[in-house]
């Protein structure tokens, strides 16, 4: 692989063409049905058991019929990456996935901070830093929230661009904008 | 512990202002489960045979919003709430669908016990650190969706203070009364979401008759581990799978039977139940989908049925105002059943009904009795203030109001139909129980008898343990002890579509247990309905229900249907008397459905045989 990314800022190169599998997770905030079995399959895979809290895709519900997937939108400048102290996030050049080195993270939350959608958590068993790494490729919550014909969350092939990171918001914010969307004014008042 | 259970219960005296965590043995959990079950055997070991003096709305009256063990891990998971019931006098496993129940699991909790009374309006708050009773002044008199916008802030600003450095706090989840529910309109219902209720039972009264104003619940734990895990995610693909594949009700919900119940099955009830029949056409499915539906697949934890769609008003009158679909039975019971036959008017009278904590079916339910007396000209206009008159939604919003807040003629109708019924006769000195739509007290569900064509036939009401409860009909005292029996006390939704040999394949791999959908229909499933049959019997302490007498249909269903299809049909009352008695002799309890002895002794209830013996007297 010739594109390498490290965790340092300066290091981080433009990715090229031959990027061999940049995928990104399309969020389609009004299909998302609230089912929430994306943060079951999610913890499925990664926790062996339904474990919603420390799904890598969590479902905010700020107010009833506003759901929203909250997950890692992989910054083209990777602030979390940066904010690491200890260098325990990487990006995962096929991907481009926020990894996490479970050895190294010191549960500092630095990446929290940084995240402009404070989309890192603490795994409520050992604190460790818990992101999105994208299943190697083939997400388990796209496959679920497909296979029930929502595709609220959807696989795309996409270069890296400057619009991932605008995702990267707070999930009561994002429900406040489609809390308007779908209830019109009376959207403004009920978050 | 076996497997599906958090492992505790969180019991809440509010009086002394005292919190434990209490556990149950494995063969008490076997037996019952949890839910309904669960529910109905903790009222009696702790209320026992004083149970007759026990006002439903003092303070020692016991509030049970209980799990099972499937709630959750098995597709649509939901809470169950219990109590002795305000309505009925006996019990009622009434469920909704919530992420409460999930929380509460996660947070290492299968259910919540309250007793006592708070001194002033509190609510719980569960999280893994255990269960705390936090001060609820600032939200008492708030409506559902002003209670939910507080709660989500406050517990997640709470939450977030104490662990800062964990990431985003996600919402918990909650269930709350509305201002029906804090001023003990008996019928009133435990709400959750804005939209969803446990309706039937009155257990948002006993809340309210506690100072209860909402428990909430919020874990960073994993669902409770199961006997057979790789079982169980099999199980899981094969249920959604079959879930998924239910299109006709993922489109539609339940929400386009607002016209095909009425216009096909003749079995809706319009204006108080006068007649079952209408064929308007405007009121139809695809006139709600195309001008209110704004989220057409709406799901609860772990459902991927999405059979709700939520509704928004956007211009007119009701601007501003959301609910979900409606369903059916709130088309039926916020719409035709008033007279309403406007797709608008009806997602109003829904989201305002939602609002205020009344039951969605039992709540217009009695507002249709009273409707229906202002109608014949029993009720005037000075008892209201208003004019009730058939169509009019603004006037029965007043009404709605009228009985939350128990203003003027609304003090007599917040004690359900029944009760209601039975004061007004009294007053007015006319007979008003002929209009009253109720089976022991509990308003009957939006699925008529007369024309035969429903679900729903001759005596399934008449012999429910839950009265009116359309959700839990009788059948023949067999095949629904595996199914809504089951479904209540292992709580979970019963939408999803599994056949019953895989979900108990599911109920096994989760629990361990050694259960079989024979054992249910034998002896589990009849356990819990004998208990609450007793517990009913034993009613008190304001009324009494006469064995036979009561175990009826209300009389409006053997008039004859008197328009549509159907019409001149009827309840047939030979039949109802047949089935009557072959339900109670299936379930071993005598001629007037008292339970026999060796009865009890096969299931494990001989300590419930003194009572039952005086009874029978």
């Amino acid at each position: 692989m010739n594109v390498f990314i490290s965790n340092r800022i300066g290091d981080i190169q433009p990715f090229g063409d031959d990027m061999a599998n940049p995928i990104w997770i399309v969020r389609d905030y009004e299909r998302c049905s609230g089912c929430r079995r994306c943060e079951l399959a999610c913890s499925m895979h990664h926790e062996d058991w339904m474990w919603p809290e420390a799904s890598r895709v969590r479902v905010f519900m700020p107010f009833p019929g506003l759901e929203v997937p909250h997950l890692c939108a992989q910054c083209d400048d990777y602030p979390c990456v940066k904010a690491c102290p200890v260098e325990a996030l990487s990006v995962d050049e096929d991907t481009t996935a926020v990894l996490v080195g479970r050895e190294k993270c010191v549960g500092c939350g630095k990446c929290i901070g940084a995240c402009p959608g404070e989309v890192p958590f603490l795994h409520p068993e050992d604190d460790k830093a818990t992101i999105c790494d994208l299943c190697e490729g083939d997400p388990e919550c796209v496959k679920v929230c497909h296979e029930a014909r929502y595709d609220a969350l959807r696989v795309v092939e996409e270069k890296m661009n400057v619009h991932r990171k605008l995702f990267s918001r707070h999930p009561v914010d994002v429900a406040k904008d489609l809390a308007v969307k779908l209830f019109g004014e009376k959207g403004e008042e009920v978050i | 512990m076996p497997g599906g259970y958090a492992g505790k219960f969180l019991d809440v005296d509010l009086t002394r202002e005292k919190l434990k965590d209490i556990t149950f043995d494995d063969e008490t959990l076997e037996a019952y489960f949890g839910g309904r079950g669960l529910a109905a055997k903790i009222l009696w070991d702790r209320i026992g045979a004083k149970w007759p003096k026990v006002d439903p709305l003092g303070p020692e009256n016991i509030f049970i919003a209980l799990t099972g063990p499937m709630t959750g891990i098995f597709p649509g998971g939901r809470i169950c709430c219990s109590g002795k019931s305000p309505l009925s006098n006996g019990t009622v496993g009434s469920t909704a669908s919530t992420e409460f129940a999930p929380e509460l699991k996660m947070a290492g909790y299968d259910g919540v016990i309250v007793t006592g009374k708070a001194s002033g309006p509190v609510y719980i708050l569960v999280t893994d650190d255990g269960g705390e009773i936090r001060d609820a002044s600032h939200l008492w008199g708030k409506v559902g969706e002003e209670t939910i916008k507080i709660l989500n802030k406050e517990v997640t600003a709470e939450l977030t203070k104490r662990k800062p450095n964990v990431g985003l706090w996600k919402e918990p989840g909650m269930i709350y009364i509305g201002p029906a529910g804090e001023n003990m309109v008996r019928n009133a219902a435990v709400m959750s979401k804005i939209c969803h209720a446990a309706g039937y039972g009155g257990y948002g009264a006993v809340m309210g008759s506690k100072n209860l104003k909402a428990i909430v619940a919020k874990g960073r734990g994993p669902l409770p581990k199961v006997f057979a895990p790789e079982a169980v995610k099999l199980l899981w693909k094969r249920v959604h799978e079959i879930t998924i594949g239910q299109d006709g009700f993922r489109r539609r919900g339940t929400g386009y039977a607002g016209y095909s119940v009425g216009a096909d099955t003749s079995s809706e009830p319009v204006r108080n139940w006068q007649e079952e029949w209408h064929d308007e056409r405007g009121y139809g499915g695809p006139m709600f989908e195309s001008r209110y539906w704004v989220k057409k697949y709406w799901a609860d934890f772990n459902c991927t049925l999405s059979c709700m769609k939520i509704s928004c008003i956007k211009s007119g009158r009701w601007k501003g105002d959301i609910t979900d679909m409606p369903d059916y039975e709130l088309e039926a019971y916020c719409g035709t059943n008033l007279g309403i036959f406007d797709p608008g008017d009806n997602v109003h009278m829904s989201a305002i009904i939602d609002n205020l904590g009344h039951s969605g079916i039992n709540g217009p339910n009695t507002m249709a009795f009273a409707a229906e007396l202002y109608q014949r000209g029993i009720l005037a206009k000075e008892d209201f203030g208003f004019e009730p008159k058939w169509g009019d939604a603004e006037a029965f919003t007043k009404l709605a109001w009228l009985i939350a807040k128990r203003e003027k003629i609304g003090d007599v109708l917040a004690e359900g139909t029944y009760r209601a019924a039975k004061k007004i006769s009294k007053m007015k000195g006319v007979d008003v129980m002929p209009y009253a739509v109720h089976v022991k007290g509990i308003e009957i569900g939006a699925h008529g008898t007369r024309s035969d064509a429903d679900y729903t036939h001759d005596a399934c009401y008449a012999v429910s343990v839950e009265g009116g409860d359309h959700t839990s009909t009788a059948s023949d005292g067999y095949k629904e002890m595996s199914s809504s029996i089951f479904s209540d006390s292992a709580v979970f939704c019963n939408f999803c579509g599994a056949p019953q040999e895989l979900i108990f394949d599911y109920a096994k791999a989760i629990t361990g247990f050694p259960i079989t959908q024979e054992g249910w229909r034998r002896v589990n499933g009849p356990r819990i309905v004998t208990l609450q049959r007793a517990l009913l019997l034993m009613g008190g302490p304001d009324l009494f229900w006469v064995p036979i007498e009561d175990d009826d249909n209300p009389r409006r269903f053997y008039e004859p249907l008197p328009s549509g299809p159907y019409k001149g049909r009827t309840t047939d009352k030979e039949l109802v008397e047949q089935k009557r008695a072959a339900y109670f002799e299936t379930l071993g309890w005598d001629e007037r459905g008292i339970p026999k002895r060796e009865t009890l002794e096969k299931l494990g209830l001989a300590d419930l045989e003194p009572v039952m013996k005086k009874l029978k007297k």
